[in-house]
């Protein structure tokens, strides 16, 4: 693996191992995401992308008969601890979510939502306009911050959806397919924001699209049966993969 | 060679067809007879009784003399079985409910849930046995001033009868709330606590609210434990201690009687069956109304 300047690790991913009711969806993973880049993590269909994914801000915790090991550290802490809140967790690992998940709720009180419940300091107001205008919706709502969340568009529901992450001020904002249900259009107005997202912040997406792991991130990590097949960076792991099965999947052969 | 495409007459399928519509029309026309003679019988009724004399009266005597006919002891005693075994249904369903959807494993859930669906099958009969023998006595100890028949023991049984509906339906509409919201509100850093009560029962208010507005219209048309617990002395009094009648035990008792057909008193069954009619079409036509306000719709 080749990394070609060293940058700060936020999070550290170390033989990661998860099972459903015995069966192993992440085998051994160990990876670092680094400080305010994208990462992609890409794969077939239920190579176990999302639940690696999920275990990074304790998702997984909600889920009954699941088994993990490994460590996983935040800043060299330890994610799952003795002692460790997995609130706390959250409040500084984000998600945004595969379908657009808005309450059903005002524009505002969405993305007002996470600081108010936290009890956050500073002004609340300046926060949401804040979060808005780095997801790039404040001009289309700008005049409707009253308005239900559920009549905005499916793209601009899950910028919505971002802004209300961002709202948290987070270490690292996690997404899982956050395009998948989205029309190309929205599609490239995501893409466009992650690029300048990632100025300050840490993003790990997951995706099945692969023009868009090439196109969005710096480092990419390749998930087959569970297993870290390849991580590197991502114009390696696109021009010249060091695994043929990698090599395989980013060329369209199968996936 | 020709292609037929003339199919058969299918006799039965029409015949069938036919028979469903019979049966469908079943439910429709006795509705309607039912709304006719009951809106014929109130009629003649308040030939004979001014409206207002019945509406605002607040002395029911239509079986002693001097008689009298005003409605408000019998709808007082309703309401506050209404009142009481709200108080008792309500929060405890809601409470209930919240720990089977959000905190109950699987496991317990898949006990409770059958369990509560049991007691919602227990004839009403056996309610007002209950009330009579258990909660009377209970109260009876801690009150000394309760009488027999009491309208705090028939509230309290109203509710405990109800409650798994409210519970059972309240469960239904939390589970109804997509995951997607909880996993939405649990990454901001949110608590159980928290997602329960500021997203999911918000979420889930239509629902909660058609299990409050089904509670009351039972607990109004609840008629056996409340014959059988809370007496049939028509006392216009809020002291829940006290007996009262409601309008349904009203409607048991004369019936019970051998009131000849035609007779003041025979109308004031209807009178009495027409009002409570009405309350619980009002009640489910507000209820159908808010719920369209509030329904919030998910994918």
């Amino acid at each position: 693996m080749e990394i070609s300047e060293q940058k700060l690790t936020v999070l550290d991913i170390q033989n990661v191992s998860i099972s459903y009711g015995g069966d192993l969806a992440v085998r051994n993973v160990s990876m670092p995401i680094f400080e305010k880049t994208i990462t992609a993590i890409i794969g077939p269909s239920g190579c176990g992308k999302s639940t690696l994914l999920r275990s990074f801000n304790r998702m997984n915790d909600f889920i009954e008969n699941v088994e993990q090991s490994g460590k996983i550290t935040l800043n060299r802490q330890d994610l799952y601890g003795a002692g460790v809140d997995p609130v706390e967790v959250r409040l500084r690992v984000g998600m945004v979510f595969q379908k657009p998940n808005p309450f059903p709720k005002s524009i505002f009180r969405n993305v007002a939502w996470g600081p108010t419940i936290n009890g956050l300091s500073g002004d609340i107001e300046e926060r949401v306009i804040t979060a808005l205008q780095q997801a790039a919706l404040w001009d289309e709502v700008k005049d409707r911050l009253q308005d239900s969340a559920l009549n905005l568009s499916g793209g601009q529901q899950q910028r919505l959806c971002i802004a209300r992450a961002l709202a948290m001020k987070p270490e690292v904002i996690l997404m899982d397919e956050p395009c998948s249900a989205l029309d190309p259009v929205s599609t490239s107005r995501i893409e466009d924001l992650l690029f300048e997202l990632k100025r300050e912040y840490t993003i790990v997406i997951v995706t099945h699209n692969m023009q868009q792991a090439a196109r969005v991130s710096e480092y990419t990590a390749f998930l087959e049966n569970g297993i870290l097949v390849e991580f590197g960076d991502t114009d390696q792991v696109f021009t010249r993969p060091e695994n043929h099965r990698t090599e395989e999947y980013v060329t369209g052969r199968f996936g | 060679m020709e292609t037929n495409l003339q199919g058969r007459p299918r006799l039965g399928e029409k015949l069938l067809e036919g028979s469903f519509f019979c049966c469908a029309c079943i439910s429709i026309v006795t509705t309607v007879v039912v709304i006719c003679i009951l809106a014929f019988e109130t009629y003649g009724f308040f030939v004979e009784i001014p409206i207002t004399d019945f509406l605002f009266g607040t002395e029911w005597t239509p079986l002693l003399q001097p008689k009298s006919y005003g409605i408000l002891p019998l709808l007082c005693g309703t309401l506050m079985i209404v009142v009481g075994s709200s108080l008792v249904a309500l929060p405890v369903g809601i409470a209930a409910a919240v720990y089977l959807s959000e905190y109950a494993s699987d496991r317990v859930r898949n006990i409770v849930k059958p369990v509560l669906e049991i007691l919602a099958g227990i004839p009403t009969v056996v309610y007002g046995f209950f009330a009579l023998t258990f909660i009377t006595p209970m109260l009876q100890a801690i009150f000394e001033s309760t009488h027999v028949f009491n309208a705090a023991s028939a509230a309290i049984v109203v509710g405990i009868m109800v409650l798994p509906m409210v519970a059972s339906m309240c469960d239904d509409a939390l589970q109804s709330v997509p995951d997607s919201l909880r996993e939405g509100a649990y990454s901001l850093g949110a608590t159980s606590f928290e997602v329960t009560t500021r997203i999911v029962l918000p979420a889930a208010l239509s629902g909660i609210f058609a299990s409050f507005v089904l509670a009351i219209s039972r607990a109004i048309g609840e008629t056996m434990a409340v014959t059988l617990a809370a007496g049939a002395t028509p006392n216009f009094t809020l002291n829940p201690l006290e007996s009262i009648q409601t309008m349904t035990a009203y409607i048991v008792q004369v019936s019970l009687g051998d009131t000849p057909a035609g007779t003041l008193t025979y109308k004031t069954l209807f009178a009495v069956a027409a009002l409570l009619f009405t309350l619980t079409l009002a009640l489910n036509l507000t209820a159908s109304a808010v719920m369209r306000r509030f329904k919030e719709t998910y994918e």
